[in-house]
């Protein structure tokens, strides 16, 4: 039999505990994942935004880059200047093609001089290790360690602290994209990064998956005491597009450009070249001819992903201008958000646009920024 | 999973219910569509005075995760609409055999309901569809 079947969902070392405490488990790329525990995508949410969420990231892909040359190997591949990192900080980056267009979205750690993380994408571990590999020519040594990694998001206003009381000292200290190799969290080892994919404050906890389970559940039980709890996939999808950050695969692809993207900040001319930094300069010089902006719906209405965006002209629908690449509701926000790459005149503030919901027209606007940013 | 199926309904296929009184039938969705759905964020319904058809699409729910269609059970004019579901979309999720109710039909086609689904087809119908 040669028939092609789909391959089982792999599971990550904390699928038990999703089962345990009431995981709605999905396919999700590839991966079984909790959407939402039992109460639901809005309460997770919200006990995110006010408290603590706690989330398995454990798919996402880990890569060491490791040898002398490793920071030359990893200018070449990110956007990004890697070398203005030390010992302990990170940055966020994308990896072009040679059209400019994104291979991936990532996070670059400094371990130590010779030793750099990077944190990938799960749906593009297999594209990006043969991208890095390709592209470096075996000037330093690149590992895929994802499977003997799990990953663990705790985010939230609460966080940090509860954290302290679970053994973290001092972590209040750690400056965002700041990594720490030496932290001890309910008597497990672990690395903790204060970054996350919420629009909160938090870190994201790297350990052994055979920590995972013990470590989930020590997690899990001490935001519980604040409010908060266990947070599915579902929540942090509504949590990063308030946040407006973009979603490999949605927001961002092969085919579009940081620039774009509105990631201009992390595309960094002067460092020298990379990989697609002539096409991206080229971009830039010729002006952008379209741009990913967001979007708040005026009426009753949900953007989805793939719905058509249209110009509005005297208030009334026109042409089809582009289409929706994230979109839902806003829980916090309280209004239906959504991001579309749109033609650049009609990218700033305040333009009217409208979504084709299934048939239906429905006005929206506009916002630049974030839907949502978080009090300091 | 909840076996939340009451004994004086009727169901579809598609996790509507019907509940049959005269010619008429309110109507809504299952206990099992809310549990696939999680939060209901906005229902769109007809209007008063239209015609649905049974098994044609007659509105749609909306939930965080996505939108799905509702079908029609039977086949009639619509004589109530549950307005409150504007403001008040977690009625739904919340209770839906009650106040989550959809619409109410005036039946034109009564002898449909023989297609319908009893309680304990239906709750079978779900254990097989979950394997």
């Amino acid at each position: 039999m040669t028939e092609a079947t789909a391959a089982a969902p792999r599971k990550t070392p904390l699928y038990d505990v999703h089962k345990r405490l009431g995981g709605k488990i999905i396919d999700f790329g590839g991966w079984a994942l909790p959407v939402n525990y039992a109460g639901g995508i809005l309460a997770e949410h919200a006990a995110t935004r006010n408290a603590i969420g706690v989330f398995d990231v454990s798919h996402m892909g880990e890569f060491h880059f490791r040898g002398a040359r490793a920071v030359e190997a990893l200018q070449a591949l990110v956007t990004n200047d890697v070398a203005r990192l030390a010992d302990g900080q990170a940055l966020y980056t994308v990896a072009c093609n040679p059209a400019g267009g994104i291979v991936d979205d990532l996070i670059v750690y400094r371990i130590a001089p010779n030793h750099f993380l990077t944190v990938v994408n799960a749906a593009n571990i297999d594209k990006d290790l043969a991208w890095f590999k390709e592209n470096t020519g075996g000037v330093c040594s690149i590992d895929n360690e994802s499977d003997g990694t799990a990953l663990i998001a705790y985010q939230g206003p609460k966080a940090i602290e509860t954290l302290e009381t679970l053994g973290a000292a001092d972590l209040s200290r750690l400056p965002s994209f700041g990594l720490r190799c030496d932290v001890e969290i309910a008597g497990h080892a672990t690395w903790v990064a204060r970054t996350g994919y919420t629009g909160e404050d938090g870190v994201e906890i790297f350990c052994a998956p055979s920590d995972a389970p013990s470590l989930f559940e020590a997690l899990v039980q001490a935001a519980a005491a604040q409010g908060g709890g266990a947070a599915g996939l579902g929540a942090r999808d509504t949590l990063r597009l308030e946040a407006k950050l973009p979603l490999y695969g949605n927001d961002l692809s092969d085919a579009t450009s940081p620039l774009e993207a509105g990631l201009g900040w992390v595309v960094k001319f002067d460092k020298g070249p990379f990989i697609g930094s002539q096409a991206l300069a080229a971009q830039k010089a010729a002006g952008l001819q379209r741009r990913l902006v967001g979007f708040v719906m005026k009426d009753r209405g949900i953007a989805r992903h793939g719905y058509p965006v249209l110009a509005s002209e005297n208030g009334q629908p026109a042409g089809v201008v582009g289409e929706v690449t994230s979109g839902g509701v806003g829980p916090t926000v309280g209004k239906n958000v959504g991001m579309a790459y749109v033609p650049s005149p009609l990218a700033s503030q305040n333009t009217q646009l409208f979504v084709d919901c299934r048939g239906k027209t429905v006005p929206a606007e506009v916002v630049t920024g974030p839907f949502y940013r978080r009090s300091r | 999973m909840s076996d939340n199926y009451p004994s004086d309904l009727l169901y579809t296929e598609d996790h509507e219910w019907a509940r049959i009184e005269g010619n008429m039938a309110t109507v809504g969705i299952t206990q099992f569509a809310v549990e696939q759905l999680g939060d209901v964020t906005q229902v769109d319904l007809p209007r008063e005075g239209e015609s649905v058809k049974q098994g044609e699409v007659f509105g749609s729910v909306e939930s965080v995760k996505a939108v799905s269609d509702l079908f029609a059970p039977l086949t009639g004019k619509v004589v109530k609409v549950n307005t409150p579901l504007g403001d008040s979309p977690e009625y739904v999720n919340e209770d839906p055999y009650d106040q989550g109710w959809l619409i109410q039909i005036e039946l034109t086609v009564p002898a449909e309901t023989a297609k319908l689904m009893q309680p304990a087809a239906y709750a079978s119908f779900i254990r097989e569809s979950a394997d």
